[in-house]
């Protein structure tokens, strides 16, 4: 017998509505993505769009397809992103993933909504789901400082 | 030693879905009797694999705890029985499929070893710059990628039978694909996983071999649901998998035309499947060996026998009567809901529903069903081909099998409704 489950643990009221609202979301051409990455397990899809300025990211835009939780996840970090040095946010998405994984915890992120996330970490089904964004803008940044591609890997 | 089959159904008898009754008595499954997340499991993920009756984990277990020994090779006493269950699994499977000849029944991992194997053993051997296949845009992964690859390696071409909005195969257009004489294989599925169309195989058969194409059919989804009679669906190949039909996980069947086997190299080579070998070379056994290379699932082939030996018991008059009655009553409840969408049309399909919900995706609706104890599949189902063809990244899919109740469709349902109300839709 499997324990009882709470769905609100999941979907907190925050990600329901970045889910249904997602920031800073906006069609991209194939040509302007930065970074196109798909969650093989579901076909979830999603792009990245944005500049750097003076080690600053700026116009940060996302498109694709996928469920409220990834939605939501692009949402806050789209969100959290936006203004940031990329060398801020690298470490911010090695600390978000790591804390889904089980190591650390998000409340690291205290100047965020992306806390919310936390309770992603009891379904591991969905945990790609949530950092499917995050690797999306980690090969996004690479690709805008040049960096060879495939060197964020997809796990 | 026989294996004992515990099923009590009476099967001359028409089943009351209203009443609850399944052609399966539930208590011969016991994973179905538990709770999930505090409510009674509803099991509607079947298409990806079946639950196992007692009779089938008793004939694992039996082997591991009385003849557990290889077979073929030894010649102590428990190799002797070992064998023998093994090759009777065997020659009940042939009876199972209408197999003229149990040599021609080779036991593989699964559906995608099957495919894997005749695109390998035949494929490599035999196909030529230029020679084309035929396959249809509704295959699983498994039955397209290797015939994928085998293509790429020797210079053929890859044509495609579309999928009409019915969700039928476009039968016309096969016949043009066919027309020049270059298809030397078509390898379609008997009924598509993703939307239960069940194609007109014969019809099919009677056009490839017309044209001078044998034919592959994958029955992963029809052998568990449909009488198979390989001489009746007139396919040359015919790959299932044990899983879906009662059976251990790693097992599987391919059975082909002796004459097509012997005619093929074999694909794993190793111990077991060779007649005489020397520092430098070696010579292949005898059918069905060749196929067979190094230990196999022995313990899972004598259950896949007792599967068979149920699936037979409960028979398929039964399954098809159960199945439809359910799969009209799933249709008509799900048609109820605002802003959900079945996938197919008017083909005829199995009990076997694949939709989507506008304005909630399949992972938060599998997501929430789960939370309700009811078990579906939500995702791109490994057609993702068809599913770019739909115009969806993931869907939803519903399918029930013969120890599948009325009320269950009904409890699932009324999750997919409470489920808007709850993503307040």
């Amino acid at each position: 017998m499997v324990s009882a489950m709470s769905l609100d643990d999941l979907y907190q009221e925050i990600l329901l509505d970045h889910a249904r609202h997602p920031r800073r979301r906006g069609e991209i051409g194939e040509g302007e993505a930065l970074a196109d990455l798909e969650n093989p397990v579901c076909g979830d899809h999603v792009r990245v769009r944005l500049r750097i300025e003076e080690g600053r990211v700026k116009d940060l835009l996302f498109d694709g397809k996928g469920c409220a939780i990834s939605t939501a996840s692009s949402s806050l970090l789209a969100e959290y992103a936006e203004g940031r040095t990329v060398a801020e946010l690298r470490e911010s998405i090695a600390r978000f993933t790591a804390a889904l994984r089980g190591e650390g915890s998000l409340d690291e992120f205290v100047d965020s909504d992306l806390r919310a996330l936390e309770g992603v970490k009891e379904f591991p089904m969905r945990i790609k789901c949530a950092t499917l964004a995050w690797h999306a803008l980690a090969q996004a940044l690479d690709h805008a400082e040049n960096k060879p591609a495939g060197t964020e890997t997809n796990s | 030693m026989k294996t004992n089959v515990c099923c009590s159904f009476d099967s001359a008898r028409a089943l009351d879905i209203a009443r609850g009754e399944t052609p399966a008595p539930r208590s011969d499954f016991p994973a179905l009797a538990q709770r999930v997340h505090d409510h009674p499991l509803v099991y509607l993920d079947n298409a990806a694999t079946s639950q196992r009756p007692q009779s089938v984990v008793r004939a694992e277990c039996e082997y591991y705890g009385s003849c557990n020994a290889n077979v073929h090779r030894a010649l102590h006493f428990l190799a002797g029985e070992a064998t023998e269950r093994y090759e009777a699994a065997r020659r009940r499977v042939a009876e199972f499929i209408g197999a003229p000849d149990p040599r021609e029944v080779i036991f593989t991992s699964g559906t995608t070893a099957g495919v894997n194997l005749v695109a390998a053993g035949w494929g490599r051997k035999f196909l030529q710059p230029g020679d084309a296949l035929l396959l249809t845009e509704m295959e699983h992964h498994s039955n397209l990628v290797p015939w994928q690859r085998v293509a790429r390696e020797r210079g053929a071409e890859l044509r495609f039978i579309p999928v009409t909005p019915d969700g039928a195969l476009d039968l016309g257009a096969a016949r043009r694909l066919l027309a020049d004489g270059r298809v030397k294989l078509v390898a379609l599925t008997w009924i598509s996983n993703v939307l239960g169309t069940e194609n007109p195989v014969s019809e099919i058969a009677a056009l490839a071999h017309a044209a001078g194409a044998l034919v592959f059919l994958d029955g992963a989804q029809g052998v568990p649901h449909r009488r198979t009679r390989v001489g009746e669906l007139d396919c040359d190949f015919l790959a299932f998998s044990g899983h879906k039909a009662l059976a251990p996980t790693g097992t599987g069947i391919l059975w082909g035309r002796a004459a097509l086997l012997e005619a093929m190299d074999p694909f794993l080579s190793g111990g077991d499947m060779i007649e005489r070998v020397t520092l430098t070379e070696a010579t292949w056994a005898e059918l069905p060996h060749k196929f067979e290379a190094g230990t196999p699932h022995i313990a899972g082939v004598i259950a896949l026998g007792a599967a068979v030996a149920y699936l037979e018991r409960i028979g398929f008059d039964a399954i098809t009567e159960h199945e439809a009655a359910l799969n009209r009553r799933l249709n008509e409840r799900l048609a109820e809901i605002p802003g959900l969408r079945v996938f197919g049309g008017a083909a005829p399909r199995i009990a076997l529903v694949s939709f989507d919900v506008e304005g909630l995706h399949p992972h938060d609706l599998a997501q929430f069903l789960d939370s309700r104890g009811v078990a579906i599949r939500a995702g791109h189902l490994c057609a993702q081909p068809l599913l770019r063809k739909l115009g969806v990244n993931a869907v939803n899919r519903i399918s029930p099998y013969i120890y599948n109740t009325a009320e269950e469709i009904d409890r699932a349902v009324a999750a997919v409704i409470e489920a808007r109300k709850w993503f307040r839709l």
